[in-house]
């Protein structure tokens, strides 16, 4: 063994490829197979897509690092599940192009945020967490309620999605920005819902009749965390270990 | 830098240069959002800088044909000075950081300076610019001298370094302006990423044809490692970084990989950049500079094969120890935990042939605070691998996942073995490659070293402390049957554990700022020594080519 080494060591080529064949190995093995078995990623027909203002939301979470400090997955742990809810499924982040699990929590998980709080909480608590709880430690994005949204591209975020695997509609990318400017309006067009969904959340997320800003947006995402299916609720066995 | 080059090498720059203009002139002119138009911007006055640059030295005199026959040192130098610089900014952002997670206010109130976006800057400093830039700079140095020849390129050298300098810049502007995919160490939008790509099939490319024309029969062990890390590193990049942007003139891209796909996907680069950026480059340096830095021959030339086969084989499946108890199917989890566990073997050769290797000059490592560096790192790779195997057990994770301690047992691995490995290196190159005959200040080495040491043990012990007391809280019943700990009695829990890690970050700077300042005494100190005949020189020159 010794000896083959000690040619392989005068081949640089040879070593190359040694190299890229040895490291290959490990990783087809580990991620080929989750493309390919079907049990990988339950089934749930409820499995309800993104609204385009939940898109923009879900960007600016990204933006500003908050899976940095928070989690967006259960451990099938029961003290997490007592704490925070229903264990992860697969399925829920099915559409998560990329995910947000996340791998440090100096804050909560939020997997299962959507619905735990008010509107008026979470604006309150984003543009000063310290006024809400005062040992805090999480950053304040006063200037959320402030910065108006960019909403013109989200057909193009939407279309981009619907390339990477999301089944988009092409009606769903055309009116992605009326529908987004109707989610944050309150007046929740026939369109939206006959779109996303009866479940669609659509009010005045800021509190604030006017301008459509990012404080929507992110808390239209916030409030929809863990509800796009009820899957992890209706089959929710005792946790593994 | 320029004179160096001959006239058509200067004119091949000057063009390269103004197709990047173009590009990023393009990028600002026809951008569909302003943060895309901003780095077109960057890229622009980076290529119109370094333009100036070349033109200033373009009617210079054509450089000696005998330069071909020596080592091309230039880049590493300007690489060992970028190193510095990387250094400081990276650090210091990692302790600002740090003092903003004991008090949040410790911040600007403007979007660019909240945490989220502060803390890749230091991600994205310490690992790619400080330690990018330092394995830039030794396997230069080490390709030439292991294989005793020259680097096989005049301009591409540069264009590795600068390339890389840019990429790093790009990344680190990106964040605070808003520009991230979120992937953990690989947060650069697609734009930057196929940036990195040419950049680095470049490296690659240059590094084999260096080996290919070498004088040696053999190839050195260290080459092995800069090798694996050059290639795996590309491969790694380019899977992980698969996105659809959302046009061509827009910053933010779709990852191709969703969901858990994703996340084992991200997991399997993000492990193994620890491996192969983190690990694997760093080996490399440790097999050529502390062998010659203890004048003593490496312990086993058998060990180190095994070693290496070993991390090169094992790590790529160890992933998914990242997602233990997630929904990441079970055999996945097994799979990574399995690998982990025996990985502790191929690492553990490695950290012993490194001590091994120092039986017998033991008391140069106690004179010398430079070898002194290279050993504590080798004493540091061994501990933070066996506290990842540890850590990788499903029963250990489910304590230490989401807390302190994997921040613990990543700062066990930055500071002490790469960081520490680093210096070490730094401190035996530079005045090797100034052509002095030591640092310029033997006190302010050893005064580094302590700090350090002292940082890192601060570091990581209290952020042990803060880890394990979180995941136990968090788990903890009261009688009722019922959690004992509500969130936030945690987060307040953590209070003096993260002061006293911000202030082992700022022990650990100062040590930094000792060594910055020392190299650059060094590199200003008049005194060169000559070099002896037929020493430090390819070997085509005694071959009478
Ligand atoms: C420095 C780390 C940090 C960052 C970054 C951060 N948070 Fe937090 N977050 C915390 C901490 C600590 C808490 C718990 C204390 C509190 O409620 O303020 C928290 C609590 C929360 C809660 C309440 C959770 C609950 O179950 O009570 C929400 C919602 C939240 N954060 C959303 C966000 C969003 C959205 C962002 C990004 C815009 C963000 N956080 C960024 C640290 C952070
Ligand atoms: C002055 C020294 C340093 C200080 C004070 C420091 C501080 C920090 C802080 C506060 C965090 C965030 C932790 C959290 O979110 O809870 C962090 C994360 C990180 N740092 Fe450092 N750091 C230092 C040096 C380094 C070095 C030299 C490296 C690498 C070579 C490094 C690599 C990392 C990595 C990889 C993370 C992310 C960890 C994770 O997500 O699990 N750090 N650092
Ligand atoms: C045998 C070798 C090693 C093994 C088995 C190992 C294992 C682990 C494990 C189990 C985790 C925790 C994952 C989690 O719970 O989220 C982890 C995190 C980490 N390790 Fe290691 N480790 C090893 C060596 C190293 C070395 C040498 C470094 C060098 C710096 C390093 C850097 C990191 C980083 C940066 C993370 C944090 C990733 C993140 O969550 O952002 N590891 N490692």
């Amino acid at each position: 063994m010794f000896g083959l080494h000690y040619r392989l060591e005068k081949h640089g080529m040879a070593l190359l490829l040694g190299i890229i064949f040895v490291t290959s190995i490990g990783g087809l093995v580990d991620i080929a197979p989750l493309f390919t078995i079907d049990e990988t990623v339950e089934d749930a027909p409820d499995m309800r897509l993104y609204t385009p203002l939940e898109v923009a939301g879900r960007n600016i979470y990204i933006r500003e690092g908050c899976y940095a400090c928070h989690s967006q997955m259960i451990r099938t742990l029961r003290d997490e599940v007592e704490r925070y809810g229903p264990y992860s499924l697969a399925v829920e982040s099915k559409y998560d192009h990329p995910m947000q699990w996340g791998s440090k929590r100096t804050g909560p998980d939020l997997a299962r945020i959507g619905g735990k709080y008010s509107d008026e909480w979470q604006v309150a608590h984003l543009i000063d967490p310290r006024a809400v709880v005062p040992q805090s430690i999480m950053p304040s994005y006063r200037f959320l309620s402030t910065t108006g949204l960019r909403t013109d591209d989200l057909g193009l975020h939407l279309k981009a999605l619907s390339r990477v695997g999301v089944p988009y509609t092409d009606e769903m990318v055309t009116n992605a920005t009326a529908d987004a400017i109707a989610q944050a309006g309150a007046d929740g067009s026939d369109g939206l819902t006959t779109r996303y969904g009866e479940a669609t959340q659509a009010r005045l997320f800021d509190g604030d009749p006017g301008k459509v800003t990012e404080m929507d947006a992110l808390i239209a995402y916030l409030q929809i965390l863990g509800r796009l299916t009820n899957a992890a609720h209706a089959n929710s066995p005792p946790p593994g270990e | 830098m320029v004179a160096k080059l001959t006239r058509a090498e200067r004119q091949f720059a000057l063009i390269l240069l103004g197709l990047m203009a173009l590009c990023g002139l393009v990028m600002a002119a026809g951008a569909n959002d302003d943060l895309f138009a901003l780095h077109g911007g960057l890229i622009l006055a980076v290529a119109v800088g370094l333009s100036f640059l070349v033109i200033s030295g373009l009617d210079a005199p054509e450089p000696p044909p005998e330069r071909l026959a020596e080592y091309y040192d230039a880049p590493s130098r300007v690489a060992i000075v970028l190193t510095m610089g990387w250094a400081l900014f990276g650090l210091a952002v990692g302790d600002w950081v740090a003092w903003m997670l004991a008090y949040p206010h410790l911040t600007v109130d403007a979007a660019w300076a909240s945490f989220g976006r502060i803390r890749p800057m230091h991600t994205t400093g310490v690992i790619f610019g400080f330690g990018g830039n330092a394995l830039i700079a030794t396997s230069f140095h080490v390709v030439q001298r292991t294989c005793r020849t020259r680097l096989a390129g005049q301009f591409s050298p540069w264009f590795v370094l600068l390339g890389y300098n840019l990429f790093c810049l790009l990344a680190v502007s990106g964040y605070p302006l808003g520009i991230t995919q979120s992937k953990e160490y690989a947060e650069p939008e697609w734009y930057v990423d196929l940036w990195l790509c040419v950049v680095w099939v470049t490296y690659l490319v240059l590094y084999l044809r260096t080996l290919a024309q070498r004088r040696e029969p053999h190839i050195y062990v260290a080459n092995w490692y800069y090798l694996a890390f050059i290639v795996v590193v590309a491969m790694l990049h380019i899977v992980n970084n698969i996105a659809m942007p959302v046009a061509w003139n827009h910053s933010r891209a779709y990852s191709a990989f969703a969901g858990v796909q994703d996340a084992m996907t991200q997991w399997w680069y993000g492990h193994n950049a620890v491996a192969f950026f983190l690990t694997a480059g760093f080996l490399g340096m440790m097999y050529y500079y502390l062998p010659v830095r203890a004048q003593r021959p490496i312990f086993s030339y058998r060990m180190s094969i095994i070693s290496f086969w070993g991390i090169t084989f094992m790590y790529m499946w160890a992933g998914s120890h990242h997602l233990h108890y997630t929904a990441l199917p079970h055999w996945v989890q097994t799979l990574g935990m399995t690998f982990s566990l025996v990985l502790l073997v191929p690492s553990w050769g490695s950290a012993a042939n490194a001590l091994l290797t120092l039986n017998g000059a033991w008391h140069r490592v106690r004179d010398d605070a430079t070898l002194r560096f290279m050993m504590v790192a080798a004493i540091f790779y061994g501990l933070t691998t066996f506290e990842g195997s540890f850590m990788a057990i499903r029963a250990v994770n489910s304590l230490s996942h989401y807390t302190d301690w994997t921040i613990g047992h990543v700062h066990a691995g930055a500071l002490g073995w790469v960081a520490f490995i680093s210096f070490g290196a730094l401190y035996s190159l530079t005045p090797a490659l100034w052509g002095r005959q030591r640092m310029h200040s033997a006190w302010a080495v050893e005064a580094h070293f302590w700090l350090a040491l002292a940082g890192t043990l601060i570091y990581v012990f209290s952020m042990w402390n803060s880890g394990v007391i979180q995941g136990l809280m968090w788990r903890t019943y009261d009688s009722g049957g019922t959690l004992a700990y509500s969130f936030i009695d945690t987060v307040v829990a953590m209070h003096p554990y993260y002061i006293a890690r911000a202030v082992g970050g700022a022990l650990f700077l100062a040590g930094a700022g000792i060594g910055a300042w020392n190299v650059w005494m060094t590199i200003r100190s008049p005194d060169t020594v000559s070099q002896p005949a037929g020493g430090d020189r390819p070997l085509t020159i005694l071959a009478g080519e």
